[in-house]
C-alpha cells in the first residue's frame, strides 16, 4: 500500500476532501435547481466563469482522491487476496486518471476560450 | 487472531439499528457515485464540446433509463452528503451518545429521501 495514502494520512485526506465536496456540491445542487442551463451558450458561459472554472478544476482531483481512499477502504474490508485487491485498485486508478484528465481537459478548453 | 470467532449471519434475525443502516448506505452510495465517475466525465466533456454535444447529452438524459439513474444518483449524493456530515460531527466527538446517534441516523436517512422527493418534484413540476 502506498505510503502517501496510508493510515492517518488517508483518514485526514478523506475528511478534508469531504468538507470541500460538501460545500461545492451544495453550491452545484442549488445552482442546478434554481437556474438550470437553458442552452449550450448558457452552460458554457457558466462553466467559463473564473470562479466556477476554478471550483470545478479543484473538484476533479479532490473528488478522485476522496473516491480513491474510499474505494481503498472498501476493498480492504471485502477483498482479502492481495493480488486481486491491488489489481482492482490499479484498474480503478487508471479509470480515475482517464476520467479526471478528460474532465480537466473539457473544463480548461472552455475556460481558456474565456 | 484465532480462526474460530463466532459468526452470526442469520439475515432474518439480524436487526440492524438505524446507525448501522445509515453507515452501510453511506458505503453503498459512495460506491454508486464511483460507478458514475467515468460516465459523468464523458457527459461533461460531450456537453461542453459544442451545441451538438449539449443537445446529445440533453436528449440522452431524457431517456427513462437515464432518469432512473439520475434519481439513484441524486439519492446517493443526498444520503452520502447528510450521512457524511453526520460522520464528520461524530469524528469531532459531537453526537456520540446512543440516543442522539440514533436520532441523527434516522434524520440523515429521512432527510436524504425527502430531499430527493422534493428536488424531483421541483424539477418535474
Ligand atoms: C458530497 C460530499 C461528500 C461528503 C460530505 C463525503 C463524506 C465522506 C466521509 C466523511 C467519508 C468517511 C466515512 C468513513 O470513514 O467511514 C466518506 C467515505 C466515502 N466516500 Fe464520500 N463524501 C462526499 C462525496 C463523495 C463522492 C462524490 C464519492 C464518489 C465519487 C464518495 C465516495 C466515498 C466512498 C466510496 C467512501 C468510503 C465509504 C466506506 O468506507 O464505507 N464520496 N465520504
Amino acid at each position: 500500500m502506498s505510503r502517501q495514502a496510508s493510515g492517518l494520512k488517508a483518514w485526514v485526506v478523506q475528511r478534508v476532501t469531504a468538507l470541500y465536496l460538501a460545500v461545492f456540491f451544495v453550491y452545484l445542487l442549488v445552482h442546478f435547481l434554481v437556474a438550470p442551463p437553458a442552452d449550450y451558450a448558457a452552460w458554457r458561459d457558466w462553466v467559463a466563469q473564473p470562479l466556477v472554472s476554478l471550483g470545478l478544476l479543484v473538484t476533479v482531483p479532490v473528488l478522485l482522491a476522496h473516491a480513491w481512499v474510499g474505494l481503498r477502504d472498501v476493498l480492504m474490508d471485502y477483498v482479502k487476496p492481495l493480488g486481486l485487491r491491488v489489481g482492482l485498485l490499479s484498474a480503478a486508478a487508471f479509470v480515475f486518471l482517464a476520467a479526471g484528465l478528460w474532465a480537466l481537459r473539457a473544463i480548461l478548453l472552455v475556460g481558456l476560450q474565456g | 487472531m484465532s480462526a474460530k470467532r463466532p459468526v452470526f449471519l442469520d439475515l432474518w434475525r439480524i436487526k440492524l439499528p438505524a446507525t448501522g443502516i445509515v453507515s452501510i448506505l453511506h458505503r453503498v452510495s459512495g460506491l454508486l457515485m464511483i460507478a458514475a465517475v467515468p460516465v459523468a466525465a464523458a457527459l461533461l466533456a460531450l456537453s461542453l464540446a459544442g451545441p451538438e454535444g449539449f443537445a446529445a447529452v440533453a436528449a440522452l438524459l431524457e431517456h427513462w433509463l437515464a432518469k432512473v439513474a439520475l434519481v439513484v444518483l441524486a439519492w446517493s449524493l443526498a444520503h452520502h452528503l447528510f450521512a457524511g456530515i453526520r460522520h464528520l460531527f461524530l469524528d469531532i466527538g459531537i453526537g456520540l451518545d446512543r440516543p442522539v446517534a440514533r436520532t441523527s441516523a434516522r434524520a440523515a436517512i429521512t432527510v436524504a429521501v425527502a430531499a430527493v422527493l422534493i428536488g424531483g418534484g421541483v424539477i418535474l413540476l
